[in-house]
């Protein structure tokens, strides 16, 4: 249970290497070193994460878990439920997929549908029906502002984000009388390794950026963050722009 | 045996901190609390009474919580002896209300009348009289306690005090306490005679009660936390005893148990939080300050006015806004003044504003394995929620376990359970004891989970 002060005893991490899921696990933490579950593919990359973690003081499970691979996402949650509650779970993982190809090849698609929005749909209602359960805890996802109104740059990827995005608001209403808090955060260009290469959008924050906004919301009570803050006015005037405005944008 | 019926009900606290959901059942019968623990499932069951613990001591996420306070009735009292048998759920409000008129008073009032019979064992709650007459369970004769197996052990000190003192400060997690007997102390008035003092500084408090707090059968001080430098600590010390008859003035003579507390008014359920900020606290810490005389003596105040001034304010915890607020309390040995002077300067440095913070001397401990009390100086106080708040109390956590003191399981809502455990040094006998009686952890709390009890 998060405690008076918002302190945890156990995270669940979907997406146990990303930056962002991970940042918000050590922003959590503080002086505290709440034990960790990590679910995410079985790779090195994983485990050393894992280890670096222990380094920390956590205690770190591992989950095993495939985004595109369905028969794995239900044993997983149950899995990571089995160790004990679970007070906040973090839905991090996702794709940035290959922009043109996704709207022009069938497999790359449905890989990024699949990634992006089925895998945390369905996770998510197991993760749901668990925290009912055992009465409490919290959700915090990673939407994106790019949901917010697809851009012909990357209208997939936006596609996916905006789904999911409507997918947890309502669930944050749903869960709300059984008070399970879901907090959506909607971060613009992060500069993790899955943008690397990519040139930065304007407000381009790093990961710690959006845990640090992630956290205050979570134990503020908000259910939308914005990271960086002012991205929701950003947001707000692109939502309005007229199409013919919209389209020549250079972001 | 009728299934008792439940309800999904989400339950927090009174600092309403960290509400959890828990299947709510509201037992009137010594056969509903049977059936509810022989049904309950893995996520266990706690009796909850009147819901005045701080944190999350009596709530149970997944679980079931079984509300006492249907079980409220006063099974007997002898006038003579003193001796009062009633129902766990029964509230010392309406004990204080039956026992007055009859010469009594309940033995130990905490900073509120709207507790049960059940929480005040269950939590070993303490007064202002602490310091001569010891906390909660040292006036309780006997109890009836629900085990998790169903049957019902009736409990004394002498026949069975290992289970007794588990259970006593047990914090509910030994079993169900339908009855008990509790030994109410004669009184011959409804009023107590006050002394009122007004200290410098903390030093100040603490020598004036060193010198003489035992001549007063209760004492209190509240103590200003918002003001710095010299003023550190500076506070209104309250002691007084129960008046006498003939020590009332003449229009109190003719009914001198007379007891009627004003109708409750009751804080807004979305009372704006932004009203509770650094000055509109100063403010009042400064009036109460000042308000008070610099020294009066001999002051006669009734039951409310000494004892329960919040209370009549219903729902007063609200005012905090919906973050909500914790109350921190903890015990410091004597000897231990030189932490005690640095926890009070931490905390005003701080800024944690903070109405009421109250420093109390405790006397003799009780055999209570989780008992809190032990000898030495209580600071409680009420703090709203704010971002930087975890880490100062893990500090202040630090300096307690370092001067040999210990939280307040009642008043807990974000410790954790290293620290807690090495405050209780007696928690491995508690836990023997609990795991003889309930090993399948039958009862259970967010709490108990919380800090591995």
């Amino acid at each position: 249970m998060m405690d008076a002060v918002g302190d945890v005893q156990r995270v669940l991490v979907l997406g146990g290497t990303s930056e962002i899921g991970l940042a918000v696990l050590r922003r959590l933490a503080g002086r505290r070193r709440p034990a960790a579950v990590l679910a995410g593919r079985p790779t090195d990359r994983l485990d050393a994460v894992a280890a670096e973690l222990r380094a920390e003081g956590h205690d770190v499970d591992l989950v095993h878990f495939d985004a595109e691979d369905r028969r794995t996402w239900a044993p997983a949650v149950e899995k990571a439920f089995a160790g004990g509650d679970v007070d906040v779970v973090v839905v991090a993982f996702g794709i940035l997929g290959d922009a043109e190809r996704a709207w022009q090849d069938p497999d790359d698609a449905a890989a990024l549908a699949t990634v992006n929005y089925t895998a945390p749909v369905t996770m998510g209602v197991d993760v749901a029906a668990r925290l009912r359960t055992q009465g409490h805890g919290a959700l915090v996802v990673l939407s994106s502002v790019a949901g917010q109104r697809p851009r012909r740059s990357n209208f997939a990827y936006g596609s996916t984000k905006a789904g999911l995005d409507a997918f947890y608001t309502g669930l944050r209403e749903a869960l709300r009388p059984e008070g399970i808090r879901v907090v959506v955060v909607r971060p613009g260009f992060v500069r993790t390794k899955m943008t690397q290469g990519m040139p930065a959008a304007p407000l381009a924050v790093d990961a710690d950026r959006v845990a640090e906004a992630a956290v205050s919301g979570l134990r503020s009570g908000r259910e939308v963050v914005w990271a960086p803050p002012p991205m929701r006015y950003v947001a707000f005037v692109l939502r309005l722009l007229p199409a013919p405005l919209f389209r020549r944008l250079p972001v | 045996m009728a299934p008792v019926t439940s309800t999904r009900r989400l339950l927090a606290g009174w600092g309403q901190t960290s509400p959890t959901v828990a299947e709510f059942v509201a037992a009137t019968s010594e056969s509903d609390v049977r059936a509810t623990v022989e049904d309950a499932g893995p996520r266990g069951v706690l009796a909850r009474g009147l819901g005045r613990s701080y944190g999350d001591s009596a709530q149970n996420g997944g679980g079931t919580v079984l509300d006492m306070t249907g079980l409220s009735r006063i099974l007997s009292i002898d006038a003579t002896t003193g001796e009062v048998t009633a129902e766990a759920g029964v509230s010392l409000d309406t004990l204080v209300r039956v026992l007055l008129p009859l010469g009594l008073f309940v033995p130990v009032l905490p900073g509120t009348r709207q507790v049960t019979l059940g929480g005040a064992i269950a939590a070993d709650i303490h007064g202002k009289n602490h310091h001569v007459e010891g906390s909660f369970g040292n006036h309780v004769a006997a109890m009836d306690l629900l085990l998790a197996d169903g049957s019902v052990r009736s409990l004394t000190p002498q026949t069975e005090p290992e289970l007794f003192w588990a259970t006593v400060g047990g914090m509910g997690l030994t079993g169900v306490v339908l009855r008990a007997t509790l030994v109410a102390k004669p009184v011959e008035s409804a009023y107590f005679l006050v002394d009122t003092e007004r200290t410098r500084d903390l030093d100040d408090l603490m020598a004036r009660l060193q010198a003489n707090d035992d001549e007063y059968t209760y004492s209190v001080a509240w103590i200003d936390l918002v003001a710095r430098g010299a003023s550190t600590g500076r506070a209104v010390l309250t002691r007084g005893w129960s008046a006498r008859a003939d020590q009332l003035p003449r229009r109190l003579r003719s009914r001198p148990l007379h007891f009627a507390p004003r109708t409750r008014l009751t804080a807004p359920a979305l009372f704006p939080s932004g009203l509770l900020n650094k000055a509109t606290i100063a403010a009042f810490n400064e009036a109460f300050y000042r308000r008070a005389p610099r020294e009066e003596r001999g002051a006669v105040q009734g039951i409310g006015q000494f004892f329960h001034p919040l209370d009549a304010v219903a729902n007063w915890n609200r005012v905090y806004g919906p973050r909500g607020f914790l109350q921190y309390q903890f015990v410091m040995p004597f000897g231990a003044e030189d932490a005690m002077r640095t926890a009070v300067e931490r905390l005003s440095a701080a800024g944690t504003a903070s109405f009421l913070a109250v420093l109390k001397r405790f006397g003799p401990g009780n055999p209570g394995l989780l008992s809190f009390p032990t000898p030495g100086w209580t600071l409680a106080l009420d703090i709203p929620v704010t971002p930087e708040l975890g880490r100062l109390l893990d500090d202040l956590d630090d300096l307690v376990l370092s001067a040999g003191g210990r939280l307040y399981l009642a008043k807990d809502s974000r410790t954790t359970a290293e620290a807690l455990h090495r405050m209780y040094p007696r928690i491995d006998e508690w836990r023997r004891v609990r795991d003889r009686v309930d090993p399948h952890r039958v009862f259970t709390s967010d709490q108990a989970k919380r800090l591995s009890l």
